[in-house]
């Protein structure tokens, strides 16, 4: 089995098949007059299509770099370029951890917000939504309001609404991370068929191994105080993927202990630096 | 909430007053309570039927409900929106909020000879007594319920590029509707408070004005039917309210 270790430095895509979509260079964050570094240079370039992974220790900044990449915050230093490929779609899309549904909205309505708040025509609204919800099999909850519906149940509504907005770009912060074990292996097996169909680039951040080996085209692990890319390496499965099966497959378990080994380092540090910090 | 408990909860509700009621009566009747100042339900009743025979209740309830009514619009529709334009923009909020803390805990009813001053007599005076009680709880509510709402909506808002108004539209709006409704409900107590008070004080008509005049010439039915008609406003607002809440806010509703 071949493991690209790719420490991209340079900032020079490699392996990288066309123009990259996103492209990182130097990417950092500090907060305020404390001086934590939340993210110090971070350079990545991201191809399109890509289902693109960010693994990491809790507090390794990721949610931040994530939410810098949707511009939801910005960084201190460095620069984000978005290479678009159609002007006319919403360049990203976020899928939230936790609960990001508005509760005053029916399924239909939340799984419909983008699509409604760029002004596209009610009744391509309407098309768009069904089909989207059809596909997920939610389509008769579409009248529902999202207390009325289970944890897994919400999370693929959210799915539906970043899908159905078309982005270019969908970027995806822990988003099965609230979930037990069974919704998220169904979740996981949702999101590969439908995100094979649609090969949008895809920038996903998780704390779980799995989640990563198992979604992922490419990974980065992340480390925590300052937050940096430790390494980047390639996922050789290949798609369409069978969760299940290729759970069961030894080169999982190797790519999983590889990148847990790198990961533990990671961790162990993180917390000798907390506990430092408090003696 | 199942319908069947909802229904045993307003049997009980109707129930208890029937009750006490009743022993008042016996009370009044076998004179344990002196029917001078307690006069027995029976009647009052009677009063009651004798006042809305003449026209005399329906002329004063009326004139009230204008009053209230009028006076709810003229404060509740600027406090709706200066409180929402407050719970968005930190600026406002931080300009404004030091001006309603401190004028909110002045009781309104000392405020009624300024306004009687400025406005005068006239039906100016009350409705404007109503907007006074009705601003505050209203905007006060209002503000908490935008600022309390939960940052990721308005991530989410952001990330699909609504503008302004469609974020006070579909997310400002909407996640304070409850707690507005809280602060209507508490607005149409107060307006109930303060245009009885006003109309004690500065009105020809009114059930405030009824219940003063009662006591003026010590009819002391017609004062327990001013305050009968005074709850029941209260009782029947409550109902309307909370049908109003159920419609309005369909997602509080459990499946």
């Amino acid at each position: 089995m071949a493991i690209a270790n790719v420490l991209n430095k340079q900032g020079r895509p490699e392996l990288v098949p066309s123009t990259p979509q996103l492209s990182l260079s130097g990417v950092s964050k500090y907060f305020g007059s404390s001086g934590f570094v939340a993210l110090d240079g971070i350079t990545i370039d991201i191809p399109q299509g890509q289902f693109f992974v960010i693994v990491g220790p809790s507090g390794c900044g990721k949610t931040t770099l994530l939410r810098i990449l949707a511009g939801l915050d910005t960084q201190s230093s460095g620069t984000v370029a978005v290479n678009r490929t159609d002007e006319k779609r919403p360049v990203n899309s976020m899928i939230f951890q936790g609960d990001s549904l508005f509760p005053w909205m029916t399924v239909f309505d939340n799984a419909a917000y983008g699509l409604r708040m760029r002004r596209v025509p009610e009744a391509q609204v309407s098309d768009t939504v069904r089909t989207w919800l059809e596909r997920i099999g939610l389509w008769r909850f579409r009248d529902r309001y999202p207390n009325q519906l289970s944890g897994g149940m919400r999370q693929r509504v959210s799915i539906v609404r970043a899908f159905a907005n078309d982005p270019e770009i969908l970027f995806m912060d822990e988003p099965f991370s609230a979930l037990d074990e069974q919704n998220k292996l169904l979740l996981h097996e949702e999101l590969l068929r439908i995100w094979e169909a649609t090969k949008k680039t895809v920038v996903f951040i998780t704390h779980s191994v799995d989640e990563a080996v198992t979604l992922g085209d490419r990974i980065m692990i992340m480390t925590a105080n300052p937050g940096r890319a430790k390494a980047v390496l390639d996922v050789p499965f290949p798609r369409p993927r069978n969760v299940l099966e290729l759970r069961q497959k030894p080169s999982y378990g190797d790519l999983v202990f590889h990148i847990w080994e790198q990961l533990r380092e990671e961790v162990q540090r993180a917390r000798q630096n907390a506990e430092g910090e408090k003696a | 909430m199942s319908a069947e408990v909802k229904g045993r909860d307003r049997v009980v509700g109707v129930l208890t007053p029937i009750v006490l009621l009743g022993l008042w009566e016996l009370a009044a009747r076998f004179g344990l309570l002196d029917a001078r100042f307690f006069p027995p339900p029976s009647a009052i009743v009677h009063q009651f039927a004798a006042l809305v025979a003449s026209g005399e209740l329906g002329a004063n309830v009326l004139a009230s409900l204008k009053r209230l009514a009028l006076g709810m619009l003229l404060g509740g529709v600027p406090a709706l929106f200066l409180g929402l334009a407050m719970g968005i923009s930190r600026p406002l909020r931080a300009a404004i909020d030091p001006l309603i803390s401190a004028t909110y805990p002045i009781p309104k009813s000392a405020i009624l000879p300024l306004v009687l001053l400025i406005f005068g007599l006239g039906e100016m005076s009350k409705v404007v007594m109503v907007a006074l009680g009705a601003f505050y709880p209203i905007i006060i509510n209002t503000v908490v319920g935008v600022a309390n709402i939960d940052k990721i909506y308005l991530d989410v808002g952001h990330n699909y590029r609504a503008n302004r108004w469609q974020v006070f539209r579909t997310i400002a709006l909407p996640g304070a509707l409850p707690s507005i409704m809280a602060g209507v409900k508490l607005a149409v107590g107060m307006g109930l408070i303060l245009i009885a008070i006003s109309e004690m004080v500065a009105a020809n008509d009114g059930v405030g004005y009824m219940i003063w005049n009662a006591w003026q010439v010590l009819t002391v039915d017609t004062m327990y039917v001013g305050l009968l008609v005074i709850a029941v406003l209260g009782f029947l607002f409550s109902i309307v309210l909370d049908e109003i809440e159920h419609r309005l806010i369909p997602w509080k509703r459990r499946a």
